[in-house]
């Protein structure tokens, strides 16, 4: 896959990443440009949400080239730090403050208006329970908060691992215009999905054993190829 | 920065008051030893160098209670993957912490000292008080450097329970005997003498090296 004539958002070569012994990630290589959807297929343990959190700056990359919106990682990942927003498994939140107060916490991290808190909460139809503590919430409940975070700072790429996990469809709607296609923003989704996940897909990565087991533009892949990943 | 830190230390202040898990413990911890020595030593009443030994030692094991507990918050929900993310300088989180563990090393020592003078010292309280305030400053600021530092190490590893207070308590040894040397002289029954300079000195250069190392070493320890 190769940069075409917009910047690339991301470009990865020959990424590696150990735990201890254990390889979690080897030999990834792909480019994005800005405003595409890669989505990354793969069974349990197979270095999807590895390769996120590489990307997000929370873990090094052991070999290769990482570039993420034109700074290299990790020199320059306080550059990219800001620019990008991270949907994990976590909602990156805490269980003791309310939905309200966790928003408001991230944005002073930001330097984000209290005003954009209550503009979200609204749009994740979170406002009449943004006062009670996350611990009371039901776990589709603290994934819109989470969506909610995640968007605060209005971040040019959207790390999103499996991001409608614990939605119901109605929500799945309701956090769209937020993280889905229609947001505009580059996006890497970790998905299991292989219907969900295609249709939303520029780009399919599929991995297997950390190892990319497929590459290609997602008109050219065949929804068979991503189910013989989980076989 | 001012604003990272003030916002940390309004979420450290949330959870604490919601959760009362640190200090609450902490200071139960203190007056239930105060009470173990009481019966153990089979004594009303210690002055002295044994005062001084009994309470550092008390205060240091309920320190590490607090620092056991001061990233658990953070590390539950992912929280703490949440202020990586931010565009911030990530020295306001150790300037956060260590002003946290600072405030629940006070109200610790608001219950302990006067339960400690309650159960155990001889001297009257009110005479020790003003040459041990300086010595219990003193020995908070290297606690809470120390601890900050140890917590943010223990924290990122499966062992964290272990960690936390197998690292904190050698480094913490030398606030404890500097602690207890310096207030030894102001908890003495026969001479009412200030503080040992000699000591509060050595707290002091303690707490100066400690501060420094936390300085330099804390974003290297919140990186992967």
């Amino acid at each position: 896959m190769t940069a075409c004539a917009r910047e690339g958002a991301l470009e990865v070569e020959g990424l590696a990443r150990h735990y201890g012994e254990r390889e979690a990630l080897s030999g990834v290589s792909l480019s994005l440009e800005e405003g595409q959807t890669l989505v990354v297929f793969g069974p349990n343990g197979a270095g999807k949400t590895t390769l996120l959190r590489v990307l997000a700056t929370l873990l090094r990359p052991h070999e290769g080239i990482v570039r993420v919106l034109g700074s290299t990682l990790p020199q320059e990942a306080w550059a990219v730090r800001g620019r990008l927003g991270l949907l994990a498994h976590e909602p990156l939140l805490y269980r003791e403050l309310t939905a309200r107060e966790n928003l408001r916490f991230h944005a002073r991290l930001h330097g984000v208006a209290d005003r954009r808190v209550g503009e979200l909460l609204e749009l994740v139809a979170m406002d009449g329970r943004s006062r009670e503590p996350l611990r009371t919430l039901s776990r589709g409940m603290v994934q819109r908060v989470a969506v909610a975070r995640a968007v605060l700072h209005d971040p040019e790429l959207l790390l999103l691992d499996e991001p409608h996990a614990n939605l119901d469809p109605a929500a799945v709607e309701l956090v769209a215009p937020l993280i889905g296609a229609s947001s505009g923003r580059t996006r890497v989704i970790c998905s299991h999905d292989p219907g969900g996940g295609l249709a939303e897909a520029d780009v399919v990565l599929g991995l297997r054993a950390g190892r990319p087991a497929l590459l290609r533009r997602a008109a050219e892949v065949d929804p068979a190829e991503i189910a013989e990943l989980y076989r | 920065m001012r604003r990272t830190v003030g916002a940390l230390l309004r979420k450290e202040l949330l959870v604490e008051l919601r959760t009362l898990e640190s200090v609450p413990g902490m200071s139960l911890f203190a007056v239930t030893t105060f009470v173990v020595f009481h019966f153990a030593l089979n004594r009303n009443v210690v002055d002295g160098d044994l005062a001084a030994g009994i309470l550092w030692v008390t205060l240091l094991f309920a320190a590490i209670l607090g620092i056991n507990r001061l990233f658990v918050a953070d590390a539950e929900e992912g929280g703490f993957d949440g202020f990586l993310l931010a565009p911030v300088d990530r020295s306001a989180m150790l300037l956060a912490k260590a002003v946290t563990l600072l405030a629940y090393l006070l109200v610790l020592e608001l219950v302990a000292v006067p339960a400690f003078a309650l159960l155990l010292l001889g001297p009257p309280l009110g005479q020790a008080l003003p040459g041990l305030l300086g010595v219990l400053a003193l020995g908070d600021l290297g606690v809470a450097a120390i601890g900050t530092l140890v917590a943010a190490l223990a924290v990122r590893t499966r062992a964290r329970d272990l960690l936390g207070p197998l690292l904190a308590l050698p480094l913490l040894v030398p606030i404890v005997i500097g602690g207890a040397r310096a207030s030894s002289p102001v908890l003495a029954s026969a001479h009412h003498g200030g503080p040992s300079a000699r000591w509060l000195l050595t707290l002091g250069l303690y707490d100066l090296v400690f501060g420094l190392i936390a300085y330099a070493l804390f974003d290297f320890l919140l990186e992967d």
